[in-house]
């Protein structure tokens, strides 16, 4: 009863501001324009695209899972904000008078982001296969759409954004206050990783630490990724298998998502 | 409306309660018990420990040590807390970004708080015609009404207001006077704190007083009122004072005379006739609620 209260109160409560809305348009513009610019050069539209032959029959996926690729960070910021953005207005006061059980309300936050990162990814997902299936069609190149392999790949990105947005989740409760998280959250996965992640591929044994990574593991779970694509045939070898990717960046979702709970969730609220 | 055993679990206790951040104690030792049906007054300067205390009662701060209860319940272990306890702490704590409606609707979605209940609270607070909008744009007098309608959207029988007056215009004060009293008047628990005791003279019926975290006076209003001093002179001032503390008074240098305490006028009056001091000037002076108050929180106070 009380969760199923948190719950609802949860979703209203991310439903009666604009953010979700605003962060899910952002995300179909830039989803829209990666995907555009990749599907034009691989579907042959512009000129010296695919002569290269780079990626070959990957191409669709490289281009369908940039929802993924270039979106995750979306969810995250989703999740995040849901608990910086209390902190910030002080609205924890009235939702921990609403539901005095601290546990109950994460729990319930948890639930309804990984809904809105399931969300985020469909609505993404729609952006870059209407926006590259349409120039694969223009271009005369197959969409890959007829294979089966490519509609598990969009399950198993859809789930990946329901677990960044866990993530993001997990990421307020340990740093509440929301520029400071925003801050780490940019530094890390537009800096520190994709730094760790490279550096991987030239320093012997540091590639077996990067796949642990999580912006790694996302890209594991999803199976393709024009980043990964991009850093040579070996670099598959680099990521885990998709279930296991799934496993770790699940594992980091919880982990994180602990440590907030038993720190600064606990704190005061004056 | 309101039977016998509901008034059992009205009634909120404070056992010795103590809240220390560091070395510095906020809270000590508090005990006070607040009765069903009657408005109480939580009063102290600025600084005393009011909003700790009321933050410790509805589980947003970990005492230190010490419980606080409602009907013999933590906050916390409470079901559907906001249909027991009605709460409105400070203004600030609404999104700027959502409309009042949304803002209460978020409240009621946890307790199963029917939606017809949000329309009805807002009607009660006077805020209908404003309840799609942005709780940004609100004045501060707005918000503390939005703050109550919060307050009185599960139908509690137990308020705890903060300040609730702060901010509100003369006719808003009048308003939310007669309204605590008709609420407290269906048998409900009614606790407001406020840092002036002007503020809440007229609509309270017992007090509790706290400063520097310790309970100073716990009672009722009248009892409170330390009486009066008496301002009196004389050519000679020192056989006055002397006639009037042999009568029991005692005597301090006053504003244009000497004030006296322990004693009425007539007392002082026939002292000074008995000794044989002709008088200047004999006036009572009402002390009244307000300086009592301040007596005994210190002096001073703070705004």
């Amino acid at each position: 009863m009380r969760f199923t209260g948190a719950l609802r109160s949860e979703f209203t409560k991310l439903l009666t501001t604009r953010m979700w809305w605003v962060l899910a348009l952002i995300l179909v513009v830039y989803v829209a324009f990666t995907a555009a610019a990749l599907g034009a050069t691989f579907g042959g539209i512009l000129p010296g695209g695919d002569e290269a032959g780079l990626v070959g029959d990957g191409a669709p996926a490289l281009v369908y899972s940039v929802a993924v690729t270039v979106g995750y960070v979306f969810p995250v910021i989703l999740g995040t904000l849901s608990i910086t953005g209390e902190v910030r207005h002080q609205t924890l006061t009235p939702t921990f008078l609403t539901t005095p059980r601290r546990g109950i309300v994460l729990a319930a936050k948890l639930v309804v982001l990984f809904v809105f990162g399931v969300f985020y990814g469909v609505v993404a997902l729609a952006t870059s296969v209407a926006v590259g299936a349409g120039l694969f069609t223009l271009g005369e190149v197959s969409t890959g759409l007829d294979d089966g392999e490519i509609w598990l790949m969009f399950a198993r990105a859809v789930l990946a954004m329901g677990i960044w947005a866990v993530i993001g989740v997990g990421l307020g409760t340990l740093i509440p206050n929301q520029i400071a998280a925003i801050v780490v959250l940019l530094a890390f996965t537009q800096f520190v990783e994709p730094i760790l992640r490279t550096a991987g591929m030239f320093v012997e044994g540091l590639s077996e630490v990067a796949k642990f990574l999580p912006g790694a593991a996302g890209d594991a779970l999803v199976g393709a990724s024009v980043f990964a694509a991009m850093s040579g045939p070996d670099a598959s070898g680099a990521l885990l298998e998709w279930w296991q990717g799934g496993l770790v960046l699940l594992g980091i979702a919880v982990v994180v998502a602990l440590i907030g709970s038993l720190t600064t969730w606990r704190k005061d609220v004056t | 409306m309101v039977t016998a055993s509901d008034r059992d679990g009205r009634t909120i206790e404070v056992r010795g309660l103590t809240k220390r951040f560091g070395a510095v104690a906020a809270v000590s030792d508090l005990s006070f018990t607040v009765a069903p049906g009657t408005v109480t007054g939580f009063l102290g300067p600025n600084g005393a420990g009011k909003t700790t205390t009321l933050r410790m009662l509805l589980g947003l701060v970990e005492p230190s040590a010490g419980t606080a209860t409602i009907g013999g319940v933590r906050y916390r272990d409470l079901p559907r807390p906001i249909t027991t306890v009605g709460t409105a702490l400070e203004a600030a704590s609404f999104h700027p970004g959502r409309t009042a409606r949304n803002h209460l609707r978020v409240m009621a979605a946890s307790s199963g708080v029917p939606s017809s209940r949000v329309d009805a609270v807002l009607a009660l607070v006077g805020l209908s015609d404003y309840a799609t909008r942005r709780v940004g744009g609100y004045s501060l007098g707005m918000r503390q009404r939005l703050g109550l309608a919060g307050a009185l959207l599960g139908d509690p029988g137990v308020l705890v207001l903060d300040e609730p007056v702060n901010g509100l215009d003369p006719e808003g004060i009048r308003w939310i006077r007669t309204f605590l009293r008709d609420l407290a008047a269906e048998g409900r628990t009614v606790l407001v704190s406020s840092h002036l005791l002007s503020e809440v003279q007229q609509s309270v019926d017992r007090l509790v007083i706290i400063a520097g975290g310790r309970l100073v006076y716990e009672g009722t209003l009248d009892g409170l009122d330390t009486g009066g001093t008496v301002l009196v002179d004389a050519p000679d001032r020192a056989a006055l004072a002397a006639a009037i503390r042999s009568a029991g008074g005692s005597v301090e240098p006053g504003d244009g005379g000497l004030s006296v305490t322990g004693l009425d006028a007539t007392s002082v009056g026939a002292a000074a006739l008995a000794a044989g001091v002709p008088l200047s000037l004999l006036m009572p002076r009402q002390g009244g609620l307000e300086q009592s108050f301040l007596d005994i929180v210190g002096g001073g106070g703070s705004r």
